[in-house]
């Protein structure tokens, strides 16, 4: 028998992939099950529960329509704050491939710039912005355009501006590799056969870009959904979503059980989008976009 | 203060005792320290010097800077044991911290009250103080000691300070003659729609809610109505804040006009010369604070701490830096004048001019009631 290793060698690629594969078990397969063995505990007042079994959290959520409620209204949050994403994303993302500017770096370097500021810090920024004391309030009243302060915080227009600020970069980078992965001479040909720069655009750049652009549809759907530091900053207990509900659960109400429950909810049904996503768009496509 | 051999064996046992530490290692470092009577190593140094720090968490901002600034320095620099300090904005916060981490990691929590030591007790999370190793215990008033020990007649905690959660409002918007003519009835006035504030918190909602429908906060009647008032107040509100910080951001950048508000904050307000105004209206929701020992941490090194906070000279000096009044007893100690003037004092030392939240009749409330509450601040 020859032991001798080969370059192609199931067990070497075993052996490669055993680090990561290891981590991914401990750091995220075994607290996700932890969590959902914890769904099944009893909850017997704030901070303690017990190990004998129980479907009561379940059927709590199954059978409280507000639950469900905040279920939808996030999803409708999440998705409002993608699809802006995408429009307003695709345009900066576009000028930068597109720009003859030498030092394109430049640009993408200032894509990143906000990343180096604390997210909640960024977040907090918005408050000196929109309050009734902030930036935009105290120009227009000075100018004389408005009596009284507008109402521009608190609500959820505030949050989703919040979401926007932190997921537009995300957007703008996957729809730019995207765009950077097309060949050009592609659009010269298009050009060359008689397209207008708007038909080569339509007909050409667009929907070899979309990849991208899913990618980063998906990504800020599940970003914006998982959310639950924006709303609490920038919005009224009005315009909470279900990361609040699972924070108010487990930190204020000290029901671990529920918590969980709550949390297994969201990530089935975040996992559930992104597989049906993944299945009508083709994972190769996503996977394109993201650079692959 | 250096430590002496004595001194640390003494604690030691205590931990032992308290179960703080094994056997083994309890057998190993007093070994180690017997051997050191005759015979010194470097090893054994470390070993009897285990404790070079303590954790504290509190509850940040003004509060905390002046507790550091007129304790914790003076402490380190007298014992030169060190005192780490964490902050919470939320005391639920820092419990559930407490749930996942390991005895000791967390130690001494400035924690709220009665109320809140249930939580403790109830989770298993409390230690055994020897009152005998905080001399200074003398000087506390017995009426804020009390409640804790009916709960554990071996404390966990010492009160530390009180305070109020009273009506603070903007001078420039509302005259201290409408406040105090309103009183609690000002988060329900709809001419300020918009710009009331409040804090996010079930039981300051409920209180307030009782006493705008002239209910005894500890016996409530009738539920529906309270959850009615909180809803009508919620309506009204422009946010609730849930941190020192934030309502003093909200007040001092004139986002809210009108909210009920801790004591010491609002007071460190009007020090940095911001037109807030600030009362106690009848049935006010009366609170103390005491530094809670957790199980795990290093027994004797904390209450050492404890006692030196209660020092009189520091206590007060605390007092003054964080505008709440001391748990010392103004018939024992004498208090300074600017003290006397804070909101909430309470010269005679009996506490009977406050209300205190009932802790076995709140407790006995406190899940439904919750749950209950982070329903209406959500819009239910």
């Amino acid at each position: 028998m020859n032991n001798r290793w080969t370059l192609y060698d199931p067990r070497l690629a075993w052996m490669l992939v055993a680090p990561v594969l290891l981590l991914l078990i401990f750091f995220l397969v075994l607290p996700i099950a932890v969590m959902a063995a914890y769904t099944f505990f009893t909850f017997v007042t704030a901070g303690v529960e017990t190990s004998a079994l129980t479907t009561a959290n379940w059927q709590e959520f199954f059978t409280d329509s507000y639950y469900s409620g905040f279920l939808l209204k996030t999803l409708r949050v999440g998705a409002i704050t993608a699809l802006l994403c995408g429009v307003l994303g695709y345009f900066p993302a576009y000028f930068i491939w597109a720009t003859s500017f030498r030092h394109k770096w430049l640009l993408l370097l200032l894509l990143i710039v906000p990343f180096w500021i604390s997210f909640t810090i960024r977040t907090f920024s918005w408050i000196n912005i929109l309050g009734e004391q902030g930036v935009i309030n105290v120009a227009l009243l000075k100018m004389g355009i408005i009596n009284a302060p507008l109402p521009m915080l608190y609500n959820e227009g505030a949050v989703i501006l919040g979401l926007l600020h932190f997921l537009l970069p995300y957007m703008i980078l996957n729809v730019y590799v995207s765009l950077e992965g097309i060949d050009r001479t592609l659009i010269s040909a298009a050009r060359s056969m008689g397209c207008t720069s708007a038909q080569a655009f339509r007909e050409v750049t667009l929907p070899l870009s979309l990849p991208g652009l899913a990618a980063g549809l998906l990504l800020c759907f599940v970003l914006a959904a998982g959310s639950y530091v924006t709303p609490q900053l920038l919005g009224s207990g009005r315009d909470a979503l279900f990361g609040n509900l699972i924070y108010d659960t487990i930190m204020s109400e000290l029901n671990w059980p529920m918590g969980a429950t709550l949390s297994i909810v969201l990530f089935l049904l975040l996992g559930f989008f992104a597989a049906i996503y993944t299945r009508y768009m083709g994972m190769s496509q996503i996977v394109k976009g993201l650079g692959g | 203060m250096k430590l002496t051999t004595t001194k640390r064996l003494e604690r030691l046992h205590d931990r032992y005792v308290n179960g703080d530490l094994s056997r083994r290692t309890f057998l190993s470092l007093t070994a180690a320290a017997a051997a050191s009577a005759g015979l010194s190593m470097p090893w054994m140094s470390r070993a009897l010097a285990a404790v070079e720090q303590v954790r504290f968490d509190g509850w940040g901002g003004t509060v905390q800077d002046a507790i550091d600034k007129f304790a914790f320095q003076p402490y380190t620099a007298k014992t030169k044991i060190k005192v780490v300090q964490g902050t919470f904005g939320d005391e639920d916060e820092i419990i559930t911290k407490i749930k996942t981490a390991k005895p000791g990691d967390y130690q001494v929590i400035h924690s709220s009250g009665v109320n809140y030591y249930i939580k403790y007790v109830n989770g298993g999370l409390t230690s055994e103080i020897n009152e005998a190793n905080i001399p200074n215990m003398v000087n506390v008033l017995q009426p804020m000691i009390e409640p804790f020990r009916k709960l554990t007649p071996k404390l966990s905690a010492v009160p530390y300070d009180y305070g109020t959660t009273g009506i603070a409002y903007n001078t420039k918007v509302i005259s201290p003659e409408e406040a105090k003519e309103k009183g609690a009835a000002l988060l329900l006035d709809k001419k300020y729609a918009g710009k009331v504030g409040g804090y996010s918190d079930m039981t300051t909602r409920v209180w307030y809610a009782a006493l705008a429908t002239g209910q005894d906060p500890n016996n409530l009647k009738d539920m529906d109505t309270i959850w009615a008032k909180v809803r009508e107040t919620r309506d009204l509100a422009k946010k609730f804040w849930s941190s020192g910080a934030e309502l003093m951001d909200l007040l001092s950048k004139g986002e809210i006009v009108v909210t009920d508000a801790w004591s010491g904050r609002v007071a460190a307000l009007q020090d940095q010369g911001h037109p807030i105004g600030y009362l106690d209206p009848a049935g006010s929701y009366a609170w103390m604070e005491d530094m809670l020992i957790l199980k795990g941490s290093p027994m004797a090194e904390c209450e050492e701490l404890i006692n030196f906070m209660l020092d009189p000279a520091t206590s007060i000096a605390v007092a003054e830096g964080q505008s709440y009044p001391p748990s010392l007893d103004p018939n024992r100690v004498k208090l300074t004048d600017k003290i006397a003037k804070l909101p909430a004092f309470d010269p005679t030392g009996t506490m009977k001019a406050l209300t205190f939240a009932d802790p076995t009749y709140w407790a006995t409330n406190e899940d439904a009631w919750t749950k209950q509450w982070n329903r209406i601040s959500k819009g239910a």
